[in-house]
């Protein structure tokens, strides 16, 4: 706020006279919204009302029959004892997921904004190529990586951390090596664009001001890439808690996670309320669990 | 000591990136190195013994390349939908007031926040409800493509446009180019190369989306469909050449866009 | 040479006829904020019109109207008895110079050029989008791109792809504020040099008093949305009309005092107890309180209780409290008995030695340099240096 007056008062003294606004009002800008919000109204927001609603409906009905709006909050009961676990360890493994992929993404970033020099485009699209082939295939490539006969395995079993029986297959490693691995990028992409942002002489002047290299990025660059962090984290995490191809391709039914307990419910059982209040508690956590984060993290501006 | 302690965190820093995009390109190695396998069983996910019969027949397994055809097609057109109504937004986001602008923008970010479970179970749950469960299909992942997509498009456009110094249109309109030569002749090519991006990324959000799609694909199989299918039963060697492909095209594109703009003058 | 002369006369004879700017009681609201208020203005075809002001003062926003980027709240803007306020900005027979330049970065040097003669259906353009690129000494650049350029290189691209047109009014926007002061002080020549050999009227909006002062002919002074002076430079440097002029065109010492006589061609106050005499033509009020000013280069000092001409007003008794040595002059700072503090210019001419800190001194100044100001004006209206430590210590 003090930053923000103090450059409204030195731009009043030396800056050019402030520019009028461009925005015209008129009714040109209705007709360019109206389709693409019409579009987002009737497929994204009337369907995720009409999927409250069916979080609501009597239990009891089914879709040859038919339901009745019944207004039953106990199915959100029902979902949350019978699948706790699954919710839980959706949250469990999107967070880990998230937290390893800042981990591999920082350096990343870091390297590609500070030390890339003129390799700086080569490896943005190094970044993205995973992107440019499929996501299934390319989890399926990590059921060949951690398959039982494969180097990674032997060679955890050589060096002793994998008993001789051991595995990677079909556990909650696996699902979440993938889960990382998948969304890494998304980790990347917004961590360079801060970092890219921050002007070296900032750094340039923590080391004057005494801070040796660790202070410098403790107290000047990390402060700085805040905004990519907080965005990257969420690309990472809300993505990650909603997946359930990972623990479907790389897991069991003992790694299952929400998505596939909604997969489930909603094309095989056809339980469509007790699904959609899945769905629902799905959402509310992850809306809650960003707002919490957003906030104590104060980039509320990002929202 | 400083000097070599400097030297050694700036390799560093380096050294782990690399390590990082080795992770990363790991699966993609195996990929390719997998559209050269002949699979001992139909279940198995180890490389047992080299093959060009993969590269040699791809369209072998049954649906395999009607199911990159129909992937193609939805992309397509999700792409042309997707781009065209997101621009729109975005012009309308940037160079005009309006009432409602906080919803507005609200209703662009939550698509992007929703978790794609949570999009397409909700709007499986509209079509059911709307008497439409039997006529899922080509249509249904079409529209679910271009609702997911249109928010990435608003978003990619909407920065370049932001970007674009307003002073040049007005340049335009001051050397006597009316509105719409001053959109085609300036507005347009500056802001063209967000738009192109934006419609690469619709494409590539929509030839690979198995979540939306699993929901609301009634018996149209696209290839993460396919995919997903016969991963209970055994993945046919030959999705991997469709992925090394995939890769390979793209690479290819990436590569020559560079290279073109390099060669033109800055 | 002769050839460029008929040049002239042509473009004189198809723009003339009376082809002045005309601004007529303009007002711009921008919301509950006034930017220029109830203005008006008349700039004479073929002038080189300075507007001149600190930033928020109005000046830009009146040019943009011009221009027709921006629509009057209120008045009538006409070029040669036309009205032009309402027109859309490719319909009016003006352009712009912008302060970024806006040259289009996805075309080339001759393409930006072209872009007015295109746009208006010119099917040959090649000859004189050459003949412009060698008016402002950018011949052989024509396929470069925009980037590619220097600042000074831009400036004049976008000088060409505006005169190109032959506009009745040339708008120029600050266009040297982003060059160094170097480049800054060559282009001042160049822009004037052009504005003789085409003969259009120029209007140049600008911040930088030096600027103005260099290459206009006319020079409006602006100050919250109204123009405090209008005249020849030398006019409003010798005898401004407000304190706000006084101070914002170079430097003045205003001291206050209160009329005690006048006759037709003088009149005289009372400033602390020294009698101060003044012309009546430099005096915009002559009776009562007033701001008695002079200029710090038309101060002399001398030791206190030196005697002095006839015509000479003198302050005695200040002490020299601050000495700055600036190469070609030197500046005084001359604390007086009353607490203020005046400047004085000295040149290093090296006639006589300087004073030091601490000496006593008398300040001399003829009569005819003095001036008389109204005394409820603010003494540091438009004094930029006061401004910045007000502001500074106020925050």
């Amino acid at each position: 706020m003090s930053i923000a007056q103090a450059g409204v008062t030195t731009e009043g003294l030396t800056g050019p006279e402030p520019a009028p606004p461009v925005r015209r009002r008129s009714k040109a800008g209705y007709l360019l919204l109206l389709p693409g919000m019409l579009w987002l109204v009737v497929f994204f927001l009337v369907p995720t009302i009409q999927l409250m609603a069916t979080s609501l409906y009597d239990p009891n009905g089914s879709l040859e029959t038919g339901y009745t709006m019944t207004g039953s909050i106990s199915n959100y009961w029902t979902a949350l004892s019978t699948f706790q676990a699954p919710f839980l360890r959706s949250l469990l493994y999107a967070g880990i997921a998230t937290l390893l992929a800042l981990l591999l993404a920082y350096p990343l970033a870091y390297a590609i904004a500070f030390k890339a020099g003129r390799w700086k485009n080569a490896m943005l699209v190094l970044v993205i190529a995973p992107f440019f082939t499929s996501f299934l295939v390319r989890t399926l490539a990590w059921k060949s990586i951690l398959s039982d006969n494969g180097f990674i395995v032997s060679t955890l079993k050589d060096l002793h951390v994998l008993p001789p029986d051991g595995r990677l297959l079909a556990t909650s490693v696996a699902v979440i090596t993938g889960l990382t691995y998948n969304f890494v990028p998304f980790m990347v992409l917004p961590l360079y664009a801060s970092l890219e942002k921050i002007d070296l002489r900032l750094v340039e002047a923590s080391k004057d001001l005494y801070a040796d290299g660790f202070t410098s990025f403790r107290k000047v660059t990390l402060p700085l890439s805040m905004p990519g962090l907080v965005a990257g984290t969420l690309l990472t995490f809300i993505p990650a808690a909603g997946d359930y191809i990972n623990a479907e391709l790389l897991g069991t039914p003992q790694q299952y996670m929400i998505g596939n307990v909604i997969d489930n419910l909603f094309l095989v059982q056809l339980d469509y309320p007790i699904a959609a209040s899945c769905s629902v508690i799905l959402m509310l956590a992850i809306v809650a669990m960003v707002l919490v984060y957003v906030r104590r993290a104060g980039t509320e501006e990002l929202l | 000591m400083t000097r070599v302690g400097r030297w050694a965190v700036d390799h560093l820093v380096m050294v782990v990136a690399i390590l990082v995009l080795l992770y990363m390109f790991l699966p993609i190695f195996f990929v390719v190195l997998m559209s050269f396998n002949a699979p001992a069983s139909r279940l198995s996910y180890e490389f047992d013994s080299f093959t060009l019969s993969n590269w040699t027949d791809p369209c072998g397994p049954a649906g395999m390349c009607q199911s990159v055809v129909m992937s193609l097609q939805i992309g397509f057109l999700a792409t042309l939908g997707a781009t065209l109504l997101g621009t729109l937004v975005a012009f309308a986001l940037v160079r005009h007031r309006f009432r409602g602008r906080a919803a507005t923008s609200l209703l662009i970010f939550l698509p992007m926040a929703t978790p794609e479970v949570v999009m397409g179970s909700s709007l499986l749950a509209l079509f059911t409800s709307a008497g439409l469960s039997g006529k899922l299909g080509f249509w249904s992942i079409l529209v679910a493509h271009i609702m997911f997509c249109l928010s990435f498009v608003v978003v990619t456009v909407k920065a370049r446009l932001a970007g674009l110094d307003s002073s040049l249109e007005q340049a335009a309109m001051d050397l006597y180019a009316n509105e719409w030569q001053a959109f085609w002749r300036v507005t347009f090519p500056l802001v063209f190369p967000g738009i192109l991006a934006a419609a690469l990324l619709s494409f590539s959000l929509s030839f690979d989306d198995f979540i939306v799609t699993n929901f609301n694909h009634g018996n149209t199989i696209t290839f993460p469909m396919f995919v997903w299918g016969s991963a209970q039963r055994g993945i046919p060697p030959q999705v991997n050449v469709v992925g090394t492909v995939m890769f390979m095209v793209a690479l290819l594109l990436v590569v020559a866009g560079g290279v073109f703009q390099r060669r033109r003058p800055a | 040479m002769s050839d460029r002369d008929t040049d002239q006369r042509e473009q004189h004879d198809r723009t003339e006829a009376g082809a002045d700017l005309t601004l007529t009681s303009i007002t711009k609201r921008f919301g509950a904020f006034t930017a220029v208020d109830d203005l008006d203005l008349v700039v004479e075809q073929g002038r080189f019109f300075a507007l001149l002001g600190p930033s928020g003062c109005g000046k830009t926003t009146t040019l943009r109207m011009v221009a027709g980027l921006e629509e009057p709240t209120s008045g009538r803007i006409e070029i040669a008895g036309r009205d032009i306020s309402r027109l859309k900005p490719y319909k009016r027979p003006v352009n712009t110079v912008f302060q970024s330049y806006a040259l289009f970065p996805h075309l080339d040097i001759s393409e930006n050029v072209a872009f007015g003669l295109r746009r208006r259906g010119v099917r040959d353009v090649k000859r004189q989008v050459g003949e412009m690129l060698e008016l402002v000494e950018l011949g052989g650049y024509g396929k470069r791109r925009p980037a590619q350029l220097s600042g000074g290189q831009q400036q004049r691209v976008a000088l060409a792809r505006a005169l190109i047109n032959r506009p009745q009014v040339l708008l120029l926007d600050e266009p040297l504020g982003a060059l160094d002061l170097k480049l800054r002080r060559q282009m001042q020549i160049e822009l004037k040099r052009i504005q003789t050999e085409v003969g259009i009227t120029f209007v140049h909006v600008t911040h930088d008093q030096e600027e103005a002062m260099t290459m206009a002919d006319t020079i409006a002074v602006m100050n919250q949305g109204v123009i405090e002076q209008m005249g020849a430079p030398h006019e409003l440097y010798d005898s401004p009309a407000t304190t706000f002029v006084s101070n914002f065109l170079g430097q003045s010492n205003l001291v206050r005092a209160e009329v005690v006589a006048r006759d037709g061609e003088r009149v005289v106050v009372d400033a602390f107890g020294s009698k101060l005499v003044a012309p009546t033509g430099r005096a915009r009020r002559t009776e009562g309180k007033v701001w008695v000013g002079v200029r710090p280069e038309k101060v002399f000092l001398a030791r206190a209780g030196s005697e002095t001409g006839d015509d000479s007003n003198v302050l005695g008794a200040g002490t020299v409290s601050d000495v700055s040595f600036i190469g070609v002059s030197t500046q005084y700072l001359v604390a007086m008995p009353w607490g203020q503090e005046l400047t004085v210019f000295e040149q290093n001419s090296g006639a006589r030695d300087g004073f030091r800190v601490g000496d006593q001194v008398d300040l001399h100044w003829s009569a005819a340099h003095t001036f008389l100001l109204d005394a409820d004006q603010d003494a540091h209206a438009g004094d930029e240096s006061y401004a910045a430590m007000a502001g500074a210590s106020a925050s």
